[in-house]
């Protein structure tokens, strides 16, 4: 098949830290840095050598007729493999073990339209219907891939829970060995879900970001070498995960961009794949090329991005995340600046909402559309109400807002003051009693 | 003010090999200036054109994090921990 190239290709750089050995990962032909260009073979790096950028995976995709490519896509199975010819994994893909996540349903929410005024269509996409319950069962399947290609033989990350759990459910299904990491201080449900499979667990005393730091000095040490972090040495190829959710959106509504998503925010990975995913439709002529408009969402208790945005600034100042919006809770957010560029490129917004509208937008989801989000769906919902209210977000337009995880995940965000209607002994009287007879 | 410096994978081609080493400096600004003598090269990488640290590298100060500091002007006494740690990892 005519493959055409979709980056700039000036010559590559082999990293001293790749593998020698050349892997097929599909269409992936390198690794380029998003600040400077540079480019590298394929291999377990994900910072640029001479600047630090982040180094993403460039592709020669598929050209010729998108009637043929779309066809071969709608003939693939119900998972993100169907998608395999624009993502970095091998070929034969489908046959490894893998958990296979991926086309999760994208709800027509006109119960929920109809409260926040939405008239152009509002669509919820739920990835909490993914195998582990959160959208990173996306993002680690494909980094399951690279670590096979690249050999390694233990899966790790540093997480904010979903992640830990989609890692140790992945691993053990793909025969990795896997320890992850997470702050000691997460909640009950994610801890549980992701010790469950049998990998090391372990809690650091500290934020996220403490996490965070603490995985970027192991892989330099050689107390983690052979080692597989997801989101660090395998990054590039772990966040093109996340462009399956744009593939998907457009799938589902009938090979047609969305005019307005909106997205949450933790390291802006997911934000800035799903635009890539998006482009990437646009040029394989698989979607008419026409605008769309990308909006982030924070909680305020981690906000970074937003008070950057709100500010008119290009650059985002770190924060101590202090939100019950754990899984967004990333006060040094690796994309944040690429996310800002998105948001003003594309004319959408970053606004965030505080924790008590995150709980009410969670109950708002449930009670409208029977969909129980964990608190980043709160984020989402939460936002797009906001964003509606302050005219940001066109309500005539068609709108997809992303939940990203289970609302079984964080349970204690909305225990407190959800419960039961009454307690009663079993009889009628009692029944009638308590004022619940209609 | 003598301290050590945890040098990451990507620059360890500047130290010969080595994570860590010894650089000396009353603040980040100096001990990076020090370690760009003794291993040439190294400084460029950290900082960008206008000597503002780039934006994609985090230091720590033993456990802090410079830009909640005074950036390369914080701090190095004696016997500190000083980090460079790529910034696009995590998410």
């Amino acid at each position: 098949m005519a493959v055409q190239s979709v980056e700039a290709s000036p010559a590559e750089t082999t990293h001293p830290a790749a593998s020698a050995a050349p892997v097929s990962l599909g269409p992936a032909v390198a690794l380029s840095c998003r600040e400077c260009g540079e480019r590298f073979a394929l291999g377990p790096i994900f910072a640029c050598e001479l600047c630090f950028g982040p180094l993403e995976v460039a592709y020669e995709l598929p050209t010729g007729d998108p009637e043929a490519l779309r066809q071969q896509i709608e003939a693939g199975p119900n998972n993100i493999w169907r998608y395999a010819p624009l993502l970095p994994v091998p070929a034969d893909v489908a046959d490894q073990p893998n958990l296979n996540p991926g086309f999760t349903k994208l709800v027509k929410a006109d119960n929920l339209a109809r409260e926040l005024g939405v008239t152009g269509g509002l669509f919820i996409k739920d990835d909490s219907g993914n195998p582990t319950h959160s959208f990173k069962d996306r993002v680690v399947a494909i980094a399951v891939e690279a670590a096979r290609a690249f050999g390694f033989t233990t899966l790790s990350c540093s997480s904010t829970g979903n992640l830990a759990g989609a890692v140790g459910a992945a691993a053990a299904r793909s025969g990795f060995r896997s320890c992850v990491f997470i702050p000691h201080d997460l909640e009950q449900g994610k801890v549980v879900m992701a010790a469950v499979y049998g990998g090391e667990l372990v809690g650091i005393e500290g934020n996220y970001d403490d996490v965070n730091r603490f995985c970027s000095e192991l892989i330099g040490d050689p107390l983690g070498e052979g080692w597989g972090f997801v989101n660090v040495n395998l990054r590039p190829y772990y966040g093109e995960g996340s462009k399956t959710l744009a593939y998907e959106i457009c799938e589902q509504l009938g090979w047609r961009l969305p005019d307005q998503i909106v997205i949450p925010i933790a390291s802006g990975s997911q934000l800035t794949k799903i635009d890539k995913g998006l482009q990437e439709l646009i040029k394989l002529g698989l979607v008419e090329d026409k605008p769309y408009k990308i909006f982030g969402a924070q909680a305020e208790g981690c906000s970074p991005v937003s008070t950057a945005f709100k500010a008119g600034h290009d650059v985002v100042r770190p924060q101590k995340p202090n939100t019950i919006a754990k899984s967004l809770a990333i006060g040094n957010p690796a994309d944040g600046p690429y996310v800002l560029d998105i948001a003003r490129r594309t004319g959408g917004a970053v606004e965030d909402v505080n924790d008590e509208q995150v709980v009410d937008a969670i109950k708002l989801l449930a009670q409208t559309e029977g969909i129980f989000a964990e608190t980043a769906g709160g984020v989402t919902v939460g936002v797009t109400k906001k964003l509606i209210e302050s005219g940001a977000l066109d309500p005539s337009l068609s709108t997809v807002v992303l939940n990203t995880g289970d609302g079984l995940k964080t349970l204690d965000a909305v225990a407190p003051t959800t419960g039961p209607t009454a307690t009663i002994r079993p009889s009628l009287d009692a029944f009638r009693d308590a004022g619940l007879a209609r | 003010m003598s301290v050590k410096v945890r040098i990451p994978t990507i620059l360890r081609t500047y130290t010969g090999g080595e994570s860590e080493v010894s650089a000396e400096g009353a603040t980040l600004s100096e001990v990076i200036a020090d370690l760009e003598k003794n291993h040439a090269g190294i400084s460029a990488r950290v900082l960008d054109d206008t000597g503002k640290l780039r934006r994609f590298v985090n230091v720590y100060v033993n456990d802090d994090d410079v830009r909640f500091e005074q950036g390369l002007e914080t701090a190095t006494p004696d016997g500190a921990g000083v980090s460079i740690i790529p910034a696009v990892a995590g998410g």
